[in-house]
């Protein structure tokens, strides 16, 4: 219990270890990048021009204008998550890769933290190449409005953050590969759905509005929305502090079922 | 400082389960130390506990002059670790597993490259530099392993059964390379249940066993006291030791391991069983060997 409760002890080597994580992707990337690149153009394409002509919004906006601020917040969630919490799990209990990290001066904390920061930055590039998606099809999209667009990178950082810090906190959980199947129908699709990013969750019934306000994904398109539109109000404060006191909350679970997880 | 590992009464219990039972050893610097004993007799908890992976239930535990419960780092940064599972990163090919695992001990990058194409060089790697890890030999896997603990130049190299899974050829080349070590003045330690690999390797050996030490010494000294200098094997024997030690005038020891027979006795005392076992049972004279101390220490019955 005393370990489980003990002072984090973060250095240097968490940085080894994303740049571990970097080495790899970059090992990778062009065999990956072909799949990752093509998507946001697809989903734009097929829900923002496909779907949109038979959806007429209430605020009279194009629905792929509506969909921009949700594709920013749900794709770096999904990459966040694969990375930390797929990657983590064949990491920890399938290549033995932890276990030989920690055999050198990197602690439990260290490599949990170089792999939060990985998947902060998957999360990062991910939502960052999708805005520019947006820019080079602005022409028929509108959907970037304002300079202020540029801060969606920084909301990209925090919810990275916070995604890979619940996916690292399953992933230290999780005892087979099947497991990821709770993190992802229980705790990701029903936040993906009550995003507010395909749809205005202000129909649903009163109760699942409730819950929508209390995940995090919502608040990251919120944010997203507002940059996009250059509409930046008060309640973006809200929207930040929340993602943040979720966001801490997370990486401190995740040290902790972490250490719980490789400490024997 | 002569002594590189130090453990006083140092134990480890998972529940009810005493895996390390209040032991005491320990390895002087620049030898090779061998921890033996059967599966489950608490030689990878012993070693888990040196390399600051498991902490201890009890006792104290001190690596190169540090202890382990509160400098983990420190001597995670001095010691080598060639772990019983081939954990080497997969997503990464030879070179830069080296690369990436040397950065992790905080090297500069000049020291890196000189260190990694060192390695290679001396573990006869450097032809497959490029190559992807699962396109490797078990026995290059090993040497890769051996080579990646050794890359921050470590005083002390913990071998948790390194040529496990070899075929004999590798396994006499890795263990050239860590004679070649002895002889750089690398302390090792080394866990195995290969007696070959004890008798070949080892200064000196403790055989474990349900947690505690069994004995404490030099291979041959440990088979002249336990054993003696020679076994006289018998097989399908198991039927004829009485009468075999009622026309005796001296008494022997002997165990039965299924249809075989070994028999312990001075050299001279084993000529005379020689003589009187029927040639139908198929008898043989050897040299006694670690092996032997093995099996009379830790019993036959099977552990799991």
């Amino acid at each position: 219990m005393n370990l489980i409760l003990s002072r984090p002890n973060i250095s240097i080597s968490s940085l080894y270890v994303w740049q571990r994580h970097r080495d790899v992707f970059f090992k990778i990337w062009k065999t990956e990048s072909l799949g990752i690149g093509l998507e946001p153009w697809i989903v734009i394409l097929a829900m923002g021009f496909g779907l949109g002509q038979f959806v007429t919004l209430d605020s009279g906006e194009k629905y792929v204008q509506f969909l921009a601020p949700g594709l920013m917040a749900m794709f770096p969630m999904f990459a966040a998550i694969f990375e930390c919490g797929w990657g983590a799990f064949m990491r920890i209990s399938m290549h033995g890769t932890y276990e030989a990290i920690l055999n050198t001066p990197a602690s439990i904390e260290d490599i949990t933290t170089g792999d939060i920061l990985w998947g902060t930055t998957r999360a990062t590039l991910n939502a960052t190449y999708i805005l520019i998606v947006l820019l080079i099809l602005n022409h028929w999209t509108d959907a970037v409005n304002s300079p202020y667009a540029i801060g969606i990178v920084f909301v990209a950082i925090l919810q990275g953050f916070l995604f890979s810090s619940i996916a690292i906190a399953f992933a230290a959980l999780a005892r087979a590969m099947s497991h990821f199947g709770y993190l992802f129908n229980i705790i990701v699709m029903p936040m993906f759905w009550l995003s507010g990013g395909f749809f205005p969750i202000n129909e649903l019934p009163e109760w699942a509005q409730n819950i929508a306000w209390f995940l995090p994904l919502i608040h990251s398109v919120e944010l997203n929305r507002a940059l996009l539109n250059g509409n930046l109000t008060l309640n973006m404060i809200g929207d930040f502090f929340w993602l943040a006191i979720v966001a801490i909350a997370f990486y401190a679970i995740a040290l902790v079922l972490m250490r719980r997880r490789l400490i024997v | 400082m002569n002594i590189a590992i130090n453990a006083s009464n140092l134990s480890k219990h998972f529940g009810n389960i005493v895996a390390v039972d209040n032991i005491n050893f320990s390895v002087h610097r620049g030898e090779c130390f061998g921890l033996l004993g059967p599966n489950g007799a608490g030689k990878s908890s012993t070693i888990r506990m040196i390399t600051c992976s498991s902490p201890l239930t009890s006792g104290q535990l001190i690596v190169h002059g540090l202890n382990v419960n509160n400098e983990q780092r420190s001597i995670k940064s001095h010691i080598g670790i060639v772990p019983q599972n081939d954990n080497l990163d997969p997503d990464l090919p030879v070179k830069q597993n080296l690369e990436v695992y040397a950065r992790y001990y905080g090297l500069n990058k000049q020291l890196i490259r000189r260190r990694v194409e060192e390695q290679l060089e001396i573990f006869e790697l450097s032809d497959r530099a490029n190559s992807p890890i699962h396109s490797l030999s078990g026995g290059m896997r090993r040497r890769l392993l051996i080579a990646r603990a050794l890359l921050h130049n470590p005083s002390i190299l913990i071998l948790d059964e390194p040529t496990v899974g070899l075929d004999p050829q590798a396994r006499h080349i890795v263990w050239q390379q860590l004679r070649q070590l002895t002889k750089n003045g690398v302390t090792q330690v080394l866990t195995t249940h290969y007696m070959d690999e004890a008798e070949q390797l080892c200064d000196r050996i403790i055989v474990i066993n349900h947690g505690k030490i069994l004995a404490k010494a030099k291979p041959q000294e440990l088979i002249q006291q336990y054993v003696g200098n020679n076994v006289l094997e018998i097989q399908n024997f198991s039927n004829g030791i009485e009468l075999l030690k009622r026309s005796l005038d001296f008494t022997i020891e002997y165990e039965i391991f299924g249809d075989k027979t070994n028999i312990y006795a001075s050299d001279d005392n084993l000529l005379t069983i020689s003589a009187k076992i029927k040639i139908s049972n198929k008898s043989n004279l050897r040299k006694a060997n670690l092996e032997d101390v093995f099996l009379r220490l830790t019993g036959r019955r099977l552990v799991e």
